[in-house]
């Protein structure tokens, strides 16, 4: 089976952009792409597209051009910008195409996501009571995982302070400006024990990869990252995951923990020896937690981990380079794709202001609702 | 006169004690809350859950919700935050609840709560809605 290079990235910066469509910052991204690989659109042989909240991803076409490419849109919940990086991974690696781009975009109204309990096939009144709000998973999670693992809230500020250190450094952020320990701290309480400045907000933006076989990444005389692992992995009974009304007693994976055992398995590498990683942080406690789900360390070891800056730029894990979803804010459709974008800036030594020296392999982890965790690992 | 419940199905006063009503799947025995209703409810066995059991984890919700789905009748002004949290009950299942105290310093992982009834003042009327409350 061929291997699967990224030749092309392209990305529209995140954040709020009265004056754009999340469509307009599909293309933008898509047309960066295809700039950076220096391919014209109609080379591309597929297309496969994600947005949650802007549209439908084919609506990319028309501006792109009519080519009469085949092309799917991808709906996956958090992990869709994700998952339509890896229908492009397999539709390579199988061998039936050789050439192709994903794309990711969205727009999300300002606030916190707005949920119905219908949607989700729970009961009304769960929602009436006052139940159903992502924060309160997020806090109820910490919480216990705090409890028992011995977690301070000071690292959970740490984690938003390094957020916007790195968001500062990054064009494509969103929060461009560093943000001090204390503010972080004292910032308006959300859900316990997770302040204002703890959180990600809904954004805007697009993110697009152009893929190419190995063989025709030569034959074009292009280069780029290869795809080492990637997998998209679902929950299993035993997991915590958003809008609960109960939860096994007998605990099982997440399925952040089983999609990362995956992808290493894949690649024939361990966390450690990982240069890079973008992991999800849709707070600050899903990046601690995070940590020790896709194996950087132990359970309990991110409380010194933190405190002695190792996943700061210039650490020994330098984690979420461009300040992840806390500084970038998530638009579900192209989340995903903009950590694997970071990654290829960092291993094609692109990362101007955030570079981690000598970086060869990078890994990501996009998780979210209902309860699905995408990750990829790349190699220079 | 008792206000009605916020749902059918959802808990039973026996002897005087309240109990949450979970379901125990036919084919594997997995238990889950509430009870599933319709045609999944088919799948399930009616369970009355223990009225007591530890807190597994919780937080607090400091703003108030949208409308809707949230049905609270007070307003930005009136809202007064609420904790809510997971109660695990030994042998059953772990149930999400709101958490009734006067001190959410006091909460803490692994402490004894209890099931109570209690009225939720929704708009357009007062319903009778459940919740657990530290046990000592």
């Amino acid at each position: 089976m061929t291997d699967v290079h990224i030749v092309g990235a392209g990305i529209h910066p995140f954040g709020r952009h009265d004056d754009k469509s999340g469509l307009d910052q599909g293309v933008f991204a898509a047309r960066e792409a295809l700039a950076d690989a220096g391919l014209p659109w109609a080379d591309m042989q597929f297309g496969f597209g994600g947005s949650s909240a802007a549209g439908n991803a084919d609506a990319v076409l028309p501006r792109l051009g009519l080519t009469g490419v085949q092309f799917v849109n991808v709906a996956n919940g958090c992990a869709t910008g994700g998952s339509a990086l890896l229908a492009g991974y397999w539709a390579i690696k199988s061998g039936e195409f050789d050439l192709g781009l994903v794309v990711g975009f969205d727009k999300h109204p300002r606030g916190a996501f707005n949920p119905e309990p219908a949607d989700w096939g729970l009961p009304e009144w769960y929602g009436e009571i006052g139940l159903m709000l992502t924060t309160q998973f997020f806090g109820a999670k910490i919480t216990r995982y705090m409890a028992l693992n011995g977690i301070t809230p000071l690292s959970l500020g740490r984690v938003a302070e390094k957020a916007f250190e790195n968001g500062a450094r990054t064009p494509h952020a969103w929060r461009r400006e560093a943000v001090g320990l204390n503010t972080i701290m004292s910032s308006q309480m959300v859900s316990d024990p997770l302040t204002k400045f703890m959180f990600c907000s809904p954004a805007e933006g697009g993110a697009a990869l152009v893929l190419a076989s190995d063989r025709k990444m030569r034959e074009l005389g292009l280069a780029g990252p290869k795809v080492r692992g990637a997998a998209v992995r679902t929950r299993v009974n035993g997991s915590f995951e958003v809008f609960s009304p109960s939860l096994d007693i007998e605990r099982g994976p997440s399925p952040t923990q089983i999609a990362s055992r995956a992808a290493y398995e894949m690649a024939g590498v361990g966390p450690s020896d990982i240069d890079v990683a973008q992991i999800q942080d849709t707070e600050s406690g899903a990046e601690i937690m995070h940590m020790a789900e896709n194996g950087f360390c132990a359970d309990g070891e991110q409380e010194r981990l933190l405190k002695e800056g190792a996943t700061r730029l210039g650490g020994s894990l330098p984690i979420n380079t461009d300040g992840g979803c806390l500084a970038c804010g998530e638009p579900i459709g192209a989340s995903g794709l903009r950590q694997v974008y970071e990654n290829v800036q960092q291993l094609r030594g692109r990362a101007d202001g955030r570079q981690v020296a000598d970086a060869r392999l990078g890994y990501s982890q996009v998780y979210g609702a209902p309860g699905l965790s995408g990750v990829v690992i790349l190699e220079s | 006169m008792a206000d009605s419940p916020i749902a059918e199905g959802l808990f039973e006063v026996v002897g005087g004690i309240p109990h949450l009503i979970g379901g125990r799947r036919k084919s594997d025995s997995r238990m889950v809350f509430p009870k599933p209703q319709g045609s999944e409810g088919q799948d399930y066995d009616a369970v009355r859950l223990s009225p007591e059991g530890t807190l597994w984890s919780f937080t607090v919700q400091r703003f108030r919700p949208k409308s809707p789905p949230y049905a609270g009748a007070e307003d930005q002004n009136g809202f007064q935050p609420y904790a809510l949290g997971y109660v695990e009950l030994a042998g059953q299942v772990i149930v999400e609840s709101r958490i009734e105290t006067d001190d959410f310093a006091r909460l803490s992982v692994g402490m004894p709560m209890r099931l109570k009834l209690v009225p939720f003042r929704k708009a357009g009327g007062d319903v009778l809605a459940y919740a657990f409350e530290p046990a000592a």
